[in-house]
């Protein structure tokens, strides 16, 4: 019973911290922070395909873009009332994701990335072009948000709460028989498929469920900024998420909330002191991979509690026996 | 729709061509080193534009068409260069490493190298020209295309046969393509197949720099033109077949035709045109048209 206690008590103090924030820190900073939420449920969607699922997601930021597209699409072209479309843009981006999903899961590691990545560029390149709707290159600024949401700490509890519906909602799926399954298929296919597990259904399913929660980020994201682009569907971008979860450790749940706050804040503070960012991230991308490649989340739970989520060297079997 | 003759369809299937042989100069390097090392290396379009950007440094430094040829010549050993730097710094500790790890590496080395050519030649637009033997047009069968094209269309051929020969006929070329099909074979007949790697590594670099200062005179070099490439880049090696260097060109033709015809029939939407291709082969053939060499 202790550590689980424990484990509520700590998120228990942290949401509390977490709600009185925004009273005491200046409006930039709890700009920065809703920011953090919303690039962490990004990552962390993306974590559960490519951690959990083991697949090769290269381009899920296309998932969080149509989200968002559809979101402010809905909204300032159809007009429709604002939690309809709040609710259709995460759905869209699901059968976005079901779609792509469908064709990519047919293919092996390397095959589905370069597939997904034709795919979420041929959306990419229909948003960056098609001006009379989503406004090509410029995007769409300025989108008027219902009285409720209009100030920086009323969007910053809202996507506060949303936040956190959608980690519990994760970490349930994470415990459960499905998420256990997931985990299974990631580590041995073959002998999962042997015991009469469907493992392209539940790959699928995870895709789903993971591009569902990338489109809710996204209308998170212009809840946030009032604002869409198309560097929003751009393939540089995904690989950004995927050094968030890489730096927060693939193989734990908590893991990419730590590696998108990490490149959230550096972005912010180190970015307004040098025009030179991407080379810093660079270079701590290089240095992770040396040094921590199970993460910062990773090395922490090794570090305590003395086991490894996951043993490093049976993932690189895996990826040689595939090849 | 704009009015189409024969022979504007004509011309524009030259340019098209001619891209072609830009994009086929770029991902056949990209597929030598995903035949060889199996990694997507995201730095390639990096590579590429160091490519352009020193050829326009030596001819700003070498005025004139000696200059030109010098640039042509010279800037792919400057990114080659660069790459084994690289590789032999950093990159060869990891191969021991999952895929993934690799990949996410040549992602950190397209960052640092973007940020580092910023550093070195700045954001502004730059570009250089063609010397005067290149000004004017080639008329081919009643189509004309300009000169400099004309010359790519000759050069894309030619790399690739000597891509062939090199990877074919040679010593080094045979290690490689076996070092891509068993790689502890290689190793346990007695052969570094480290330095193996490394030189497959540089050569696939040396070919994205080449495509860079071949690419030089006909656009104008800027930061971020990178980024579009290497998308291109590893579509093509994809449907192409992974590591395949006819796929490669199979592949460019397709991107590069596509395209072009697509900026004659629909210009806003041209660039949707080589994607949809793209989705199109992969959904029938997953494996890419080519056999793959894994």
């Amino acid at each position: 019973m202790g550590n689980r206690a424990k484990t509520f008590w700590i998120y228990g103090v942290l949401l509390a911290v977490l709600l009185v924030l925004p009273m005491m820190l200046p409006r930039f900073y709890t700009y920065i922070l809703a920011l953090i939420f919303v690039t962490s449920l990004l990552a962390m969607s993306l974590n559960i395909v490519v951690g959990h699922g083991g697949l090769f997601q290269f381009h899920h930021a296309a998932f969080y873009g149509v989200g968002a597209y559809t979101f402010v699409l809905t909204l300032t072209k159809a007009g429709l009332p604002m939690w309809i479309c709040f609710i259709l843009a995460p759905l869209a981006a699901a059968v976005a994701g079901f779609l792509i999903g469908w064709f990519c899961v047919r293919l092996s590691s390397l095959y589905f990335g370069m597939l997904q990545i034709s795919l979420g560029s041929l959306l990419w390149a229909i948003v960056f072009r098609w001006y009379d709707m989503t406004g090509g290159d410029d995007g769409i600024h300025g989108i008027q948000m219902p009285e409720f949401i209009s100030s920086t700490s009323s969007a910053y509890y809202f996507i506060l709460l949303f936040f956190v519906l959608s980690f519990v909602i994760m970490y349930l799926m994470h415990q459960s028989p499905f998420g256990q399954i997931l985990r299974a298929t990631r580590d041995n296919p073959a002998r999962c498929s042997a015991v009469g597990i469907n493992v392209r259904r539940h790959q699928l399913t995870a895709i789903v469920i993971a591009t569902f929660f990338a489109g809710e980020a996204g209308v998170l994201f212009v809840v946030l900024e009032r604002s869409v682009f198309p560097d929003l569907l751009f393939w540089v971008l995904s690989l950004e998420i995927f050094i968030m979860c890489l730096l927060g450790g693939w193989f734990t749940f908590a893991g990419p909330v730590v590696g998108a706050a990490i490149i959230v804040s550096l972005r912010t503070f180190v970015g307004a002191y040098t025009e030179y960012w991407t080379m810093i991230i660079g270079i701590l991308l290089i240095l992770l991979i040396f040094f921590l490649p199970e993460g910062v989340m990773g090395f922490l739970v090794e570090r305590f509690k003395g086991k490894p989520n996951k043993a490093p060297t049976e993932q690189t079997e895996r990826a040689h026996a595939s090849s | 729709m704009p009015e189409i003759d024969l022979a504007t369809l004509g011309s524009q299937f030259l340019v098209g061509l001619s891209r072609a042989m830009i994009l086929f100069t770029v991902s056949a390097g990209m597929s030598f080193v995903l035949g060889v090392l199996r990694v997507p290396n995201v730095a390639h379009g990096s590579l590429y534009m160091i490519g352009a950007f020193s050829a326009f440094s030596i001819t700003k430094l070498v005025p004139g068409p000696v200059g030109f040829w010098m640039a042509l010549i010279l800037s792919p050993f400057v990114v080659a260069f660069v790459s084994f730097v690289a590789e032999r710094a950093l990159f060869c500790h990891l191969y021991q490493r999952e895929h993934l790890m690799l990949l996410l590496f040549t992602f950190a080395l397209s960052l640092i190298l973007g940020d580092l050519v910023k550093i070195v030649w700045g954001a502004e637009y730059k570009s250089i020209m063609a010397p005067p033997l290149f000004d004017g047009t080639v008329r081919i069968l009643g189509a004309s295309i300009p000169k400099y094209n004309f010359f790519l269309l000759l050069l894309g051929p030619v790399v690739a046969v000597c891509l062939w020969l090199f990877t074919n006929k040679t010593k080094v070329g045979k290690i490689a393509r076996a070092a891509a099909v068993d790689r502890e074979m290689v190793g346990a007949v007695g052969i570094n197949v480290s330095w193996v790697f490394a030189f497959a590594f540089v050569l696939g670099c040396f070919l994205a720099g080449l495509g860079g200062a071949l690419v030089a005179p006909t656009v104008s070099i800027v930061l971020g033109m990178d980024h579009d490439l290497i998308i291109e880049a590893f579509l093509i090696v994809t449907i192409g077949g992974l590591g395949n260097m006819w796929g490669a060109m199979v592949g460019s033709l397709i991107f590069g035709l596509t395209q072009s015809f697509g900026v004659l029939f629909m210009p806003q939407f041209a660039i949707v045109f080589p994607y949809t291709a793209v989705v199109i082969v992969l959904l029938l053939r997953p494996k890419g048209i080519l056999k793959s060499v894994w």
